[in-house]
C-alpha cells in the first residue's frame, strides 16, 4: 500500500481545550542559530536552500544582495514554530509546505500547503498569526493559533469535532 | 553504514555526545539534534549515498536513531 504523507488521515496529539469553551489556542515557539544557517548555506548551497525554503522565500531574503542568513533563520524558526503550534505528531511534513509570505504593512504572515493545509484544517485552525525577529546571533520565531467551534455547533456535531482534536 | 551515518552524525548533528560511541537506538534528539540540524544530516546522508529523503521520510522518527536512519538508507539504497 502506497504511503500517505498527509497528516489528514492520521491520529494526533491532544490539544487543550480551554475548559468548557470549545475554544482552542495553539501556541509554538523556535529560536534558530544564524551562523548556523550561514553554515548550512555554504556547506550545502542551493540543496539547503531548495528543500527548506520556497522559491518566494528565497528570492525576498536573497533581495537587494543583503545576507540571507538571518532572514532564512527567522523563516526556519517560523517554520518550526509552525510545526510546534499545530503538532503533526510523526507525520510526514515537507518544510516548504509552511511559506511565510511579507504583507503590505511590514509583518509576515504564513501560507500553508499540501500536508500542512490539510493538518491545520483538521485541527479547525480559524487564524494563525506570525511574529518573527533576529538580532545578532539568534532568530526566533513564534506562531499563535485560534481554534474555536462555532456556537451553532452544538450536541453530537460538538462532541466529534472535540474528539478531533482529542485524538 | 552504520559507521557513515556516525561520522556524519559527529559533523552535522551538532550532538552533545560523541556520535562515534552512541548506540544504534539511542535517541539523538535527546542527545541534542535540533530539527535544523536534522536537515543538515539528511542532506549529508544524500551527498554521501547518492539518495534523495522523499516526502514520506521527512518525519521525526526516521532521524530519530541512527538504526531508523540506517533503516531509511538501506530501503533508498536497495535495488541498486
Amino acid at each position: 500500500m502506497e504511503h500517505d504523507p498527509s497528516p489528514a488521515s492520521r491520529s494526533l496529539p491532544t490539544l487543550p481545550e480551554i475548559r468548557g469553551t470549545g475554544a482552542f489556542t495553539l501556541v509554538g515557539g523556535d529560536v534558530v542559530d544564524v551562523a548556523q544557517v550561514a553554515q548550512s548555506i555554504a556547506t550545502f548551497g542551493d540543496r539547503y536552500l531548495r528543500r527548506v525554503f520556497t522559491d518566494r522565500e528565497v528570492s525576498h531574503c536573497t533581495a537587494g544582495g543583503r545576507d540571507p542568513a538571518p532572514h532564512l533563520a527567522a523563516r526556519f524558526a517560523a517554520k518550526e514554530a509552525t510545526f510546534k503550534a499545530l503538532r503533526p505528531g510523526d507525520a510526514s511534513l515537507d518544510w516548504r509546505w509552511i511559506e511565510v509570505r511579507p504583507r503590505a504593512d511590514g509583518s509576515c504572515g504564513l501560507r500553508l500547503y499540501r500536508g500542512m493545509r490539510a493538518l491545520a484544517k483538521r485541527r479547525g485552525v480559524r487564524r494563525l498569526e506570525l511574529s518573527m525577529s533576529h538580532d545578532g546571533a539568534y532568530a526566533i520565531a513564534i506562531v499563535v493559533g485560534d481554534v474555536s467551534l462555532p456556537p451553532s455547533t452544538t450536541g453530537s456535531s460538538r462532541d466529534n469535532l472535540r474528539r478531533t482534536h482529542r485524538r | 553504514m552504520s559507521d557513515e551515518i556516525r561520522t556524519i552524525l559527529k559533523e552535522h548533528g551538532r550532538l552533545s555526545a560523541d556520535a562515534t560511541t552512541l548506540g544504534d537506538d539511542a535517541d539523538l534528539y535527546k542527545v541534542g539534534m535540533t530539527s535544523h540540524a536534522s536537515v543538515n544530516v539528511m542532506l549529508a546522508l544524500e551527498a554521501k549515498f547518492d539518495i534523495e529523503f522523499p516526502d514520506r521520510m521527512l518525519k521525526r522518527s526516521v532521524f530519530e536513531t541512527i538504526a531508523s536512519i540506517r533503516e531509511a538508507v538501506e530501503e533508498l539504497t536497495s535495488g541498486r
